[in-house]
């Protein structure tokens, strides 16, 4: 918290600019609940937000917790050390005071944890504030049940420690909890009353942020597994096929819910290669659709992507990276899926991958997935993470008449048509979907078998190799209209950082912290994984090292997955590896003390 | 953070279709297609393979459904009955092995103006595909699925097939094969198939019945037929060819299609076994389910713009 004191008696309220607040509690005391309201309340007060939050794999919940970062500039995560811990119980309050700045301030329930068993070394470190929270709540919205409600409660303390806009929060609970019974709603707003006026008289400290930097900005709060969810009904896609897995199910859940709305349906199906194939099947009827999982999902679906590869198939894939392999570490996060987008299945069989940096970019980028995918007729994976899908942003609203495309399918008869021209001049292949009607009486097949251009399978050694080669310089094509990286800092220096998918934000601000140290240090980012864009090459040659940030394993080659795929492009030795495998995302501060150690 | 550069809207036509124009054409000034107009690779089945029958009489289907060309949609996996969709020269998919009705399923769901046929052997449907079978029979999905089943692997040189009998030698079962074989019928029947048919690539008419009786069922609609190999079962199916002896035994008339019960018990008949209809029932078709579910909530949204529908959405969300 960068604090300028104001001249004021206890308790004294400081001007910050941003905080990061840690909630640690169990999954089933609506922990998510209380930082998604602290996170939609930033965006209704244009400042920035990030958010982090672990989930327990267990359906009967277990410790959680949630951290927003709050900023009225720019935030680009969810932050390294937090300013205020919120802990429910004794096992959060000892779980989780490390990850508290030295001197940050501790609200605790003292119902859980009683003031005398609190080492006295704490003490002399962080700021504690007990709190009856338990009780407190009982006795403002009546004992039914239990642990029920001291949320809100707590919402209500932490309005009032940093003095947040009463009226706008009492407005979002008012909406979220307004259903069936107006009793609920008003429970809500008694124990948020209660947390806001229960007299903070111990807290050594009170808040006032400055005011966003967003301003007149209209912003919308949500988690990338929705905006990328949206994106793709912005971008006109309206089939889809699932089966449930996390942290992919979000996506399925909401296509399942919204696109009847327009006309549309998602299907939940017997396993991913049926959903796969489901979506493939609705593609070639005209009209791209996408498919998604997580972890060994995806594995299951490699066979039918090959498919779409040989078929050239227009096709969605989302891929919502978990820890692997096999069942893994499915709630947390990891990038070690790169390899099986890039190259997953047998034979040569180029695709396009894109890696979304951020919430925003999550909607945006499923726009440009689909338009690739109908461009150049090939599957597209949009690679996500774990983290970047349930973390929750503020973006600005995106202007949705001029980004909400139509693409129903063209069925007009035409005169002739090979799906898989040779001598067509951009070399890219275009379906006719079924029920088009062919003059010349010659309709055309789609087929994995190695295919004459009107996909009829042959045997050919020169029609393979022409085709192969056909498959592959499409997506060359594609890789030179791409947009150029551009470098975050100087063109040149001692390191350059490189970040893909959701390391951007962290790898940028490890940038502004070592650069504000003195060190001459910049990073670029990769958001289209392959075919990689042009430039990179001489990005590279400004620095005297380049790190790859990720997070997966170094392998055999003590390089991570990206790495390796840079190295395949670009042999240079200086190309080497940060990664970790440790299941959470980056700290700044790691991200930076590894690469100044590299680099001596 | 600002939006990323969208690229601009793609055309869906491109270099590799002529866009010379195309006179209009009057679905009745159409003529039922030819079979020479319908066929199109001469097909790679050995001389004598049962597949052939069954391929000719999908022609006669089309030809006496007048049907209109750009409609037929022919859907396979992988083997060789599954080869089908080349030698029809109309819109078609070859698809992987086991997956063809998931793919057809996408089809159907996504193109409700076609009628999606597919076809394909007894390990494509039974074997690796025996998940989707049962799944896309019990969410009734509006298509007709003809299984050509040869009682063995024939692409792949001579396996045992899932529908193989006892004492079957095939190259991995050289002492005869020992597995319970799979009864297509009472399978279709107990995942909730809502048509049920049987026939004999050896029996054109009844072929083409229960081809007929398929393309009018609203849902689901499973016919297998029997397809013999004779490369690597020769004779499997003579007990049901009256002029090699055996019998062509018709499920009697007076058996109530829509029993269940009935024609899961008609379907433990001694084998040859009987041919023609066993369960045919009327349930809403996933098709028609998803379509409710769709104008209900369009309905909802009645005279909005896909984009503003949207937006009512991230208003919600501020
Ligand atoms: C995933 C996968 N596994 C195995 C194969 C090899 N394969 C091709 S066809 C086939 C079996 C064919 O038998 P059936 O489905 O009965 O068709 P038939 O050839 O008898 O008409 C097999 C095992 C394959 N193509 N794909
Ligand atoms: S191997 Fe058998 S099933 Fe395959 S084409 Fe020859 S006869 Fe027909
Ligand atoms: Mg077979």
């Amino acid at each position: 918290m960068s604090t300028a004191a104001s001249p004021q008696s206890s308790p004294r309220i400081s001007k910050i600019s941003e905080a990061v607040i840690r909630i640690a509690g169990n999954s089933q005391d609506g922990i998510q609940a209380i930082g998604g309201f602290l996170a939609r309340l930033a965006g209704r007060s244009e400042q920035e937000v990030m958010t982090f939050m672990t989930i327990p794999s267990t359906i009967s919940g277990g410790p959680s917790i949630f951290q927003v970062r709050i900023g009225s500039g720019e935030v680009l995560s969810a932050g390294d050390q937090a300013d205020m811990l919120l802990a429910f119980y004794d096992h959060s309050y000892k779980a989780h005071l490390g990850s508290l700045k030295p001197g940050g301030i501790v609200i605790y329930d003292s119902d859980h944890l009683k003031a005398e068993d609190i080492p006295a070394e704490n003490l002399g470190k962080y700021r504690h504030v007990g709190v009856a929270i338990s009780s407190l709540t009982v006795e403002a919205i009546g004992g039914t049940g239990r642990d029920k409600g001291k949320n809100v409660f707590a919402l209500g303390l932490l309005a009032k420690m940093f003095d947040l806009n009463v009226p706008k929060l009492t407005r979002l609970l008012t909406e979220r909890f307004t259903g069936k019974d107006p009793k609920v709603a008003e429970t809500a707003l008694n124990a948020f009353n209660a947390g806001y006026n229960y007299q903070l008289a111990t807290a050594p400290e009170l808040f006032q942020f400055t005011p966003g930097e967003n301003v007149g900005q209209s912003q919308v709060v949500m988690s990338g597994n929705e905006a990328l969810a949206y994106g793709l009904i912005a971008a006109g896609v309206r089939f889809g096929a699932g089966y449930p897995i996390t942290p992919w199910s979000d996506i399925m859940e909401l296509l399942r819910r919204e696109l009847p709305k327009y006309g549309g349906m998602f299907q939940q199906c017997e396993d991913e290669i049926a959903s796969i194939s489901m979506a493939i099947g609705a593609s070639w009827g005209g009209r791209v659709a996408v498919t998604g999982s997580s972890g060994p999902g995806i594995s299951l679906k490699t066979e039918a992507l090959g498919w779409a590869v040989m078929a050239e198939m227009p096709l969605i894939v989302v891929d919502v990276q978990r820890g692997g392999p096999s069942t893994g570490m499915p709630t947390n996060i990891e990038q070690s899926d790169l390899n099986i987008a890039c190259f997953g299945g047998h034979g040569d069989s180029p695709r396009v991958v894109i890696g979304p940096s951020s919430v925003e970019d999550c909607f945006y980028s499923a726009i440009e997935a689909v338009d690739i995918a109908r461009k150049y007729s090939t599957p597209v994976v949009l690679l996500t993470d774990q983290g970047i899908a349930t973390r929750i942003e503020a973006f600005k609203e995106p202007d949705l008449q001029r980004v909400v495309q139509d693409i129903t399918p063209d069925l007009s008869p035409v005169a002739d048509h090979k799906p898989y021209d040779l001598s067509a001049p951009d070399g890219i292949t275009r379906h006719l979907a079924p029920g088009t009607r062919v003059a010349s009486g010659k309709y055309p097949v789609v087929t994995g078998l190695e295919h004459d251009e009107l996909g009829h399978p042959t045997g050919s050694p020169k029609l393979h190799v022409q085709m192969v080669a056909k498959r592959r310089n499409k997506l060359r094509k594609l890789a030179a209209e791409l947009p150029k990286p551009t470098v975050f800092g100087p063109a040149e220096g001692q390191i350059l950082l490189v970040s893909w998918g959701s390391s951007k934000g962290p790898v940028q601000e490890a940038v502004k912290l070592a650069r504000a140290a003195g060190h001459a240090i910049s990073s670029v980012h990769i958001k289209y994984v392959h075919p990689m864009p042009h430039g990179l090459e001489e990005i590279f040659a400004g620095f005297r090292h380049v790190f790859v940030v990720e997070l997966n394993d170094e392998g055999f080659a003590g390089i991570g997955q990206m790495g390796g795929l840079l190295r395949s492009h670009i042999p240079d030795a200086k190309i080497r590896g940060i990664t970790k495998t440790d299941g959470l995302t980056w700290k700044v501060k790691e991200i930076m003390d590894r690469a100044l150690e590299m680099a001596r | 953070m600002t939006e990323s550069a969208i690229l601009s809207l793609v055309s869906q036509r491109g270099p590799n279709t002529s866009t010379a124009p195309v006179a209009p054409l009057l679905d009745a000034d159409r003529k039922p297609l030819t079979k020479k107009e319908i066929s199109a690779d001469h097909p790679t089945w050995c001389p004598g393979c049962g597949d052939f029958a069954v391929l000719a009489l999908y022609f006669k289907l089309i030809e006496r459904r007048k049907m209109l060309h750009e409609k037929i949609t022919t859907v396979a996996g992988i083997g060789c009955s599954s080869r089908f969709p080349y030698f029809v020269q109309a819109h078609g998919a070859h698809f992987i092995h086991g997956r063809a009705l998931p793919f057809a399923s996408g089809v159907s769901l996504s193109r409700p103006d076609l009628h999606v046929c597919v076809f394909g052997g007894d390990g494509d449907a039974f074997s690796i595909g025996g998940n989707h079978f049962t799944h896309t029979a019990r969410k009734n999905i509006k298509l007709t699925y003809v299984v050509m089943d040869n009682s063995v692997y024939g692409l792949t040189k001579n396996q045992t097939s899932p529908t193989s009998p006892i004492g079957f030698k095939s190259k991995t079962d050289i002492w005869g094969s020992k597995d319970r074989p799979i009864n297509p019928i009472k399978q279709a029947i107990a995942a909730g198939a809502t048509f049920v048919a049987r026939t004999s690539a050896t029996n054109p008419n009844h072929v083409l019945a229960m081809m007929e009786a398929a393309m009018d069922h609203d849902g689901f609609s499973f016919i297998q037929c029997l397809s013999e190999c004779v490369e690597f079962y020769p004779g499997a199916f003579d007990a049901a060819i009256p002029r090699k002896g055996g019998v062509f035994n018709e499920v009697s008339k007076e058996h109530d299609v829509t029993d269940e019960y009935a024609a899961y018990k008609l379907a433990d008949t001694a084998w040859p076994g009987l041919f023609g209809v066993y369960y045919k029932t009327q349930r809403p078709t996933k098709n028609a389910n998803e379509q409710a579910i769709i104008n209900d909530l369009q309905g909802k949204a009645a005279g909005l713009e896909p984009w503003q529908i949207l937006k009512k959405n991230f208003e919600r969300m501020k």
